[in-house]
């Protein structure tokens, strides 16, 4: 990066550390808080859309829509996150793989399972293999998004159906009384009075994901706990012009911090949050608002 | 959901874009963490023998080839479900291997593994040894008697040894080498061992026309001795050469 870096090994510490911290892998390391930020801004919401057509769905008049919402919540909490992992996305991929396989390939007359190898024909490959590792990158990380959001999302589902059930009942009565229908009354009484009650629920689910995102390494994604550990591993003076000793203790000390200001920055926001939301509402944290 | 589904469609469509202009591209699979067969260097890319070997055999097989990393724990599964082309990524030649996947013919000659530990009088038969998960050394510490200590990455079992979680550290000798010589607290313990009928690159059973083209570009190789110099350059003198 810098012009003095030629030959670190002739540097002081501090220019040797200006010259350490901006070489390549850094960079890399720098950009996979990038990527774990973008991933975070992506899946939350998504997740929260999931959970919400969950909690719907789970309170559904029809008895088909509610079970699938009942068993979406229920199966999908039971089964652990790093299982999930492993089998749904490869689940996915596969499914996606043997779909373009039946469009694209109709003269293909191998079976596509030999063994352990799913092999479906080179036009149907997702993403081809022909594409450059950057579409690859991307399409794990959608991947990643995707599973993130319905793991979450079953969590958010649970936490919203309770949040709608917490909505006193006079509130619903009233609506009725005024004439409204179902959907008006869901609508426009209880989802603006059930986020109060889902917050708290929501924001440890926040908390929890912002910790996952070293299951993104399984897919491929490079993310920041990886490049800690591969940057902090010792290195050699024979395969770098930056040895150093075992410095794991440092860059998960950086994590740590990193973490710690993340969960701060949250923490203001969700405080925020709650004062906004509480406004007016019927809860204890509603009426001190009045008084004061 | 449908916003996910509409991405993915982007995705796959601008894959068939990109496609369209260029030809069959080998991904090559390794696991960036194993000097000097394969490590990430100061840069950020893939480096070190196999790098340049591959890059080599590509060239001579004139194909296009683009690296991947991939953690050495899920490094078949991923190469059986299409993930990448080929690996390449140290891994010993063993009969176990070879009913899964396929091997071209070794481009580093079966070699020693040893222990390296913090004193050479270590106990390697009844000690705690540590060893990287799903690796002959690994199978080979089970059966040997002594507790094995298995870790997910190369660099941590050498760690283990150095804070003392584990008595010895069973690897390639010749990954070993280079970090017994810079740290002078780390020597040889215990006998070498010949393990595994050498490093060979991994292929899907059903690339056979690949693998006869890689296996023709070692044989050129082999033949005009660049394979050997090669093998010297990352190796040093001491290796054995074909």
């Amino acid at each position: 990066m810098f012009t003095y870096c030629e030959d670190p090994s002739a540097l002081d510490t501090a220019r040797w550390l200006s010259c350490y911290l901006t070489t390549g892998v850094h960079m890399r390391f720098y950009a996979s808080f990038g990527t774990v930020l973008l991933l975070l801004a992506i899946t939350a919401p998504v997740a929260l859309a999931f959970g919400f057509l969950g909690a719907m769905a789970s309170r559904s008049q029809l008895f088909p829509i509610r079970m699938i919402g009942k068993s979406y919540t229920s199966m999908v909490r039971g089964i652990p996150d790093i299982a999930f992992f492993l089998f749904f996305v490869i689940a996915l991929d596969q499914a996606l793989e043997w779909l373009r396989h039946q469009a694209l390939c109709p003269d293909w007359t191998e079976p596509i399972r030999q063994g352990a190898n799913f092999l479906v024909c080179a036009d149907a490959k997702l993403p081809l293999s022909t594409a450059p590792q950057t579409v690859h990158e991307i399409y794990n990380f959608f991947l990643a998004i995707f599973t993130f959001a319905i793991v979450f999302g079953a969590f958010a589902a649970n936490v919203l159906y309770g949040a709608m059930m917490a909505v006193p009942r006079e509130q619903m009565e009233t609506a009725e009384a005024y004439g409204m229908t179902r959907s008006q009354a869901f609508w426009r009484v209880m989802v603006p009075q059930m986020w109060i009650y889902a917050l708290p629920g929501l924001s440890n689910l926040w908390m929890i994901l912002i910790k996952a995102t070293p299951l993104l390494f399984l897919l491929g994604v490079e993310d920041i706990v990886y490049w800690a550990r591969e940057l902090g591993g010792s290195k050699t003076p024979q395969f770098t012009d930056y040895p150093h000793p075992d410095w794991r203790l440092w860059y998960f000390l950086f994590l740590l911090v990193f973490y710690l200001l993340m969960t701060k920055a949250s923490e203001v926001v969700l405080k925020r949050l709650t004062m906004r939301l509480s406004h007016g509402q019927a809860t204890m944290g509603g009426e001190a608002m009045r008084r004061a | 959901m449908k916003k996910i589904l509409l991405g993915a469609a982007a995705l796959a469509f601008s894959a068939t874009m990109a496609a369209a202009g260029s030809h069959s591209v080998v991904r090559m699979g390794t696991e960036g963490a194993y000097p000097p067969y394969n490590f990430i260097n100061d840069k950020g890319e893939v480096d070190g023998f196999e790098r340049e070997l591959g890059d080599e055999l590509c060239a001579r097989a004139e194909l296009t080839c683009e690296w991947v990393t991939n953690d050495w724990d899920s490094i078949i599964p991923n190469l059986t479900s299409g993930n990448y082309d080929t690996i390449i990524a140290g891994m010993s030649i063993t009969s176990e291997r070879d009913e899964v996947i396929d091997f071209t013919q070794n481009y580093i000659p079966p070699a020693s593994s040893a222990y390296a530990a913090t004193s050479a009088d270590a106990d390697v038969m009844g000690g705690v040894i540590a060893a990287q998960t799903n690796t002959i050394q690994s199978g080979y510490v089970a059966e040997s008697g002594a507790a094995l200590l298995e870790f997910a990455t190369p660099d941590e079992t050498v760690a283990a040894v150095r804070s003392g979680e584990a008595d010895a550290v069973f690897a390639d000798k010749d990954f070993l080498a280079p970090i017994v010589e810079a740290d002078a607290s780390m020597v040889w313990a215990g006998e070498d061992v010949q393990l595994g009928g050498g490093v060979g690159m991994g292929l899907r059973e059903t690339d056979g026309e690949l693998k006869a083209k890689f296996n023709a570009a070692i044989d050129s190789m082999k033949a005009d001795g660049t394979l050997n110099s090669l093998l010297v350059k990352w190796f040093g003198d001491g290796i054995a050469t074909y």
